[in-house]
């Protein structure tokens, strides 16, 4: 069964690119049973994947950056909004180098992340370690959950 | 020679292997890790990209003649609530034939950002040589 993919672009297709995500994520277990076939890759998409965490006091969002410029790599936050931007380095090969394999890509990306609360912008702290980047973005008082009041005459 | 236009990169998904000798018996997912291997007359160079990777969960085997690349990732902490998920975290593991000409003695590894450099110096007797005509 052929599936057809959209190409991520903005948000008007993120909902069908989810949407497709999570059937392939129901449907693997059974490709992969199926003998003489493999799973397919998960898709492409806008890049990096991201994972999106809550631990209920901030979010955190993870991003596998394998080989990337750390000092062209630009995030901004705004309210609600994480911007990601910055560059992969490509291989510098030399006269005389030929290549057997090349699976890894290189070239610049620029992500835009709508955050499904409010956060703190000023409280916002990110690493990158092995690859990884970790940014930890702490919700907005106003958005944490908080009990109301009930008063009765 | 080069132009300011930054090519835009796509995602590819990370791709599972297929289990070759029956189902694995632990739960995580592994990955084919994705490689660039570039060859001079010197040595053959291999990029492996292994986000997640710490020097401590990688292995790297050459045993008869074959490269064998195993990592494994640290486990996210269960506490975290995954809201949006776009790739799975695991391990990875691939594996190369070498050719006798590879110095196995002589093989570098580096590992940086997430990115594996294993240098394979060719063996002496396999370095191309410009034969003199006398």
């Amino acid at each position: 069964m052929a599936i057809v993919r959209w190409l991520g672009e903005g948000e008007l297709f993120s909902r069908f690119d989810r949407m497709q995500r999570e059937m392939d994520k129901l449907l693997s277990p059974y490709r992969s049973s199926v003998p003489g076939t493999s799973p397919a890759p998960s898709g492409s998409g806008i890049y990096p994947p991201i994972n999106l965490y809550d631990n209920g006091e901030v979010f955190i969002v993870r991003a596998e950056v394998p080989g990337i410029e750390t000092d062209k790599l630009d995030l901004s936050v705004t309210s609600n909004t994480l911007t990601l931007r910055g560059e992969r380095k490509s291989l510098e090969v030399e006269k005389g180098w030929n290549f057997h394999r090349q699976e890894r890509d290189a070239g610049g990306f620029r992500r835009a992340l709508t955050l499904p609360e409010m956060v703190d912008g000023t409280k916002v702290q990110a690493s990158f370690k092995n690859g990884v980047l970790e940014i930890v973005l702490p919700k907005a008082e106003q958005a944490k959950q908080r009990k109301i009041q009930v008063t009765s005459n | 020679m080069t132009s300011k236009e930054c090519k835009e990169l796509e995602a590819v998904g990370k791709k599972p292997i297929e289990p070759s000798q029956g189902e694995s018996t632990h739960e995580n997912v592994i990955f084919v890790p994705a490689v660039d291997i570039i060859e001079n007359s010197e040595a053959i160079t291999l990029y492996a990209d292994l986000p997640g990777v710490d020097k401590e969960n990688l292995s790297i085997d050459v045993r008869d003649g074959v490269l064998y690349l195993e990592a494994k990732v640290k486990e996210t902490d269960p506490k975290l609530r995954p809201i949006y998920r776009e790739y799975d975290e695991g391990g990875y593991s691939r594996k190369f034939t070498l050719g006798e000409r590879i110095a196995t003695d002589k093989i570098a590894a580096k590992l940086s950002n997430g990115v594996l450099t294993l240098v394979l110096p060719k063996a002496e007797a396999h370095k191309p040589r410009k034969i003199q005509i006398t």
